[in-house]
């Protein structure tokens, strides 16, 4: 693994080491001149996700898929989506001939870990392309740090709407959904199961994503006519919300919306059925709980807990079994992830796979590794097969817009993994927002950063 | 010369040498072989490496010289970060201003913290500088985030004002430089199979680490040094002379503060951005860790801990499964896959394990720490061996004047 890029970029900076005889052969190798270009026969891509902290279960989720798509990329294993992917660039020999190769890291669900996890990778192990990432902080503080870089970062499970909007960076690209398409899949569906006159008490993570996913609910549901009764953030780090659960049933609410995902929202939903919120009454109504990011795997977490409650999904791995050709790729994927692993795959890990598939095709191609390169090939890409139906990546903010699944807990689930019920699917135009919406405003793109 | 006798100069040497070689001391391995798993030279890790090294020298200051165990420090080493980003925002992504604002913040945080703190001493002092942490870490982390920009982190932004610069030029951020030398412009040289970076950044760092060091061997051997040493073996019988150690002691918490917040604006300016869990109890933790692995008390002790530490968080966590196969591919299918069961929880995301085990040892077996260690290993190979071995020993032994 060479950075001659490096090289000749530090040698012209700083002119301390070497003088021409080493800097010239450097330059006429180059011909490309970006971050980590790949000389050799292989292209190193860094698999960045939380093995421990409150989002562990989706990281380890995440790594799976990477390994299975690295495995596709490189022509091994079933080929998986490679066969329904709307696009043939990619020929099952790596990414241009390279073979692919990959290193992981720890996020430990925190910035600080995860950008000195990120910069280990692409200043030791030279990784071209940064991905994963459970967590939206996590995910905002990756992406900066790609772009100065410049490395792309695909971003793997991340909710909030700033990673697209208001700390959107050129070199990050986002194929999971957001909080404002979970809100605008979801106020209908909540009107319909709850009615227009409901009072709800919020409790949300504290950090961007909780933010934006608690901005966007609230903005959604007070337009059908909800009124916001309390919003409480608790923080990442919290394994125990009785606290905050606990004044819940005298605030006059009779909605809890739970703003938390992964370990936060298995403990914040057992806590509150403990309470006994799922039988109580208020205001002479039913008293309902509402997770506006739901998961297979927090539904495996939570256990009997997720009954009846309603969420949205980016992705569901029984949506082709039930909603047929549209959202073909799904069951290619869940076989050969339930091949391999013996259970079906998460969105998370859906997500991590599609976007580690969307880069190497983008990167065939563009017909070059280099940063810009990629990005003008999956700016406005518009491609299918991926398990989304129709999907499209908008130039404009980097963000994908595809449909969004509308789930309920199953009342009584035949198995472990089969725990949620598909209650609607969003069409894409219906949840598509422009990009300059005030939940969105306030950020730039900027330009490419190729890096050296 | 520079004030310094024969042996504290013999370290400064060795310090120096250290710091200066360390792109090609901690690249051992050829950059292609199986073993290059295990080489730490790249600017990430080095420059965390003296970063870490500063801010424990100046816990040491506190800790190893007073006795008083603050846990609190990492709140310094936050501050000193917020600062620094702050001063790339509004002011100019030249590192001069940034740090210097870093240390008069953190050195300011200090004074405070320090004098409440101050007025109890052994555990309760502890306790106040933990309170006063976990304080500073959720104020961070969740009331103050139009100033931190919470759990994710204060970060640029293409329209920060940075009047000194007349804003952002182009689409693109601008990078942390010095006088137009950008910190993270890196010089590589491949010699054979070998590769060795030298970071614009790392030499910074290095730079002022040994600046720091010096300034802390100085702090050691002064009037005030000894001064601090007597607040450690009796403080009571200090105050009885009619001595006030007050003054001392706080003066050696606002030093170490501002070593931390030191650190804090160094880790900024190699990459710029301020995150709450800097702040976090843990990290407070971590350098108590690093001190006394290293060795209490010792000039070079605490230097030592940081790199083991750093050099456990950033090359055993990136070891997994996959890499653990490609070690023992050699042996038979079912050997291999018992050999990486086995060594499977002690690698990747079980590396607090490794750490945890090694602190063990070190701590039974090495009481002073990883400088006993070479202590006892000095003595072996010159055959003078003491009976009486030990840190407290050797320490006594490295308390002569300055004279």
């Amino acid at each position: 693994m060479t950075k001659s890029n490096f090289t000749r970029r530090g040698v012209m900076k700083t002119g301390a080491v070497a003088g021409a005889g080493l800097a010239l052969p450097t330059y006429l190798r180059a011909q490309e001149s970006f971050t980590n270009n790949p000389t050799g026969d292989t292209v190193t891509l860094g698999f960045n996700v939380p093995q421990t902290g409150p989002y562990a279960d989706e990281g380890a989720d995440e790594l799976r898929a990477f390994e299975l798509a690295v495995e596709h990329l490189n022509g091994e294993g079933d080929g998986g989506m490679l066969q329904t992917f709307s696009s043939n660039a990619l020929e099952g020999n790596g990414i241009m001939g390279k073979r692919v190769e990959f290193v992981t890291g720890d996020t430990q669900t925190k910035s600080d870990a995860a950008r000195a996890s990120a910069r280990s990778m692409i200043e030791k192990d030279g990784a071209i392309m940064i991905s994963g990432g459970s967590s939206s902080g996590v995910a905002v503080a990756v992406q900066g740090l790609c772009q100065e870089a410049g490395v792309i970062f695909m971003a793997g499970l991340t909710h909030s709407n700033d990673t697209t909007g208001k700390d959107k960076k050129a070199n990050g690209f986002r194929h999971f959904f957001n909080a404002y398409m979970s809100a605008a899949a979801m106020a209908p569906v909540l009107e319909q199961l709850y009615g227009s006159d409901r009072n709800a008490y919020h409790l949300t993570a504290d950090y961007t994503w909780g933010w934006t996913q608690q901005e966007s609910i609230q903005a959604a549901t007070e337009a059908l006519g909800w009124t916001t009764v309390n919003n409480v953030l608790t923080p990442l780090a919290e394994t125990d919300f009785s606290a905050y659960i606990a004044p819940v049933l005298n605030s006059g609410a009779d909605v809890l919306v739970l703003n938390h995902y992964g370990g936060n929202m298995v403990n914040s939903l057992t806590n509150a059925v403990q309470f006994g919120l799922k039988e109580a009454q208020a205001n002479g109504k039913q008293f309902e709980i509402v997770v506006p990011l739901y998961s297979e795997l927090m539904a495996r977490g939570a256990g009997q807990a997720i009954a009846g409650i309603p969420g949205s999904q980016n992705w569901d791995w029984k949506i082709e079994n039930e909603l047929g050709d549209r959202y073909k790729g799904t069951n290619a994927f869940v076989q050969s992830f339930g091949e391999k692993y013996g259970f079906p795959p998460s969105q998370a890990a859906h997500t991590c796979y599609a976007q580690t598939l969307l880069y190497a095709d983008a990167v065939a191609r563009g017909g070059s590794f280099n940063p810009c390169s990629v990005a003008e090939a999956l700016e406005g890409y518009e491609f299918d097969g991926l398990g989304n139906g129709p999907t499209l990546y908008r130039a404009a903010d980097h963000q994908c817009f595809k449909d969004v699944v509308v789930v309920r807990g199953k009342e009584n689930p035949e198995n472990e993994f089969d725990l949620v019920e598909i209650v609607e699917v969003t069409p894409a135009e219906q949840v598509t927002y422009e990009p300059d919406h005030p939940m969105f405003a306030g950020g730039a793109l900027g330009e490419c950063n190729p890096g050296a | 010369m520079l004030g310094l006798n024969r042996k504290d100069l013999t370290l400064m040497m060795i310090v120096a040498a250290m710091t200066l070689l360390a792109p090609i001391i901690l690249n051992p391995f050829p950059s292609d072989s199986a073993m290059a798993q295990f080489n730490a030279g790249y600017p990430d890790l080095m420059q965390r490496f003296v970063i870490f090294g500063i801010f424990a020298i100046g816990f040491n200051i506190l800790f190893g010289l007073t006795g008083y165990l603050s846990f609190g420090h990492a709140a310094f080493l936050g501050v000193g970060s917020y600062s620094a980003v702050w001063m790339f925002k509004l002011l100019s992504m030249n590192v001069i201003p940034a740090i210097v604002l870093a240390v008069i913040i953190s050195g300011l945080f200090a004074l405070v913290i320090g004098y409440i703190s101050l007025r109890r001493s052994g555990i309760y002092f502890s306790i106040l500088t933990l309170a006063f942490a976990q304080m500073s870490f959720n104020l961070a982390y969740s009331v103050l985030t139009p100033i931190t920009n919470g759990e994710t982190g204060l970060q640029l932004a293409l329209d920060d004002p940075r009047v000194l610069d007349g804003g952002s030029s182009g689409g693109s951020l601008p990078v942390t430089q010095l006088f137009g030398l950008e910190m993270r412009a890196t010089t590589q040289l491949e010699i054979g199979a070998w590769s060795f970076d030298f970071n614009v950044g790392y030499y910074l760092c290095a730079a002022i680490m040994l600046a720091v060091f010096y300034l802390a061997i100085r702090i050691f051997r002064s009037p005030f040094g000894i001064m601090l040493r007597a607040v450690k073996s009796n403080q009571q019988r200090m105050n009885y002379t009619g001595l006030n150690s007050r003054p001392y002691t706080l003066a050696a918490f606002v030093i170490s503060g501002m070593y931390a917040g030191l650190a804090g604006g160094l880790m900024a300016s190699m990459d710029p951005l301020a995150g709450a869990e800097r702040m976090q109890w843990t990290a407070s933790g971590e350098v108590v860790l690093m001190t006394i692995l290293g060795g209490a008390g010792t000039l070079i002790g605490p230097v030592l801990g940081a790199g083991f530490i750093k050099y456990f968080e950033n090359i055993f966590s990136k070891i997994n499964d996959n890499v653990l196969h490609s070690w023992f591919a050699v042996m038979p299918d079912g050997i291999e896959d018992f050999l990486v069961t086995i060594v499977h929880p002690f690698v990747g995301k079980g590396w607090h394990l490794t750490l945890g085990l090694m602190f063990m040892a070190v701590v039974i077996f090495l009481p002073g720490g990883l400088v006993e260690g070479g202590q006892r290993i000095g003595r072996f190979v010159t055959g003078r061996r003491n009976k009486k071995a030990g840190g407290a020993e050797a320490e006594a032994a490295r308390k002569q004047p300055a004279e």
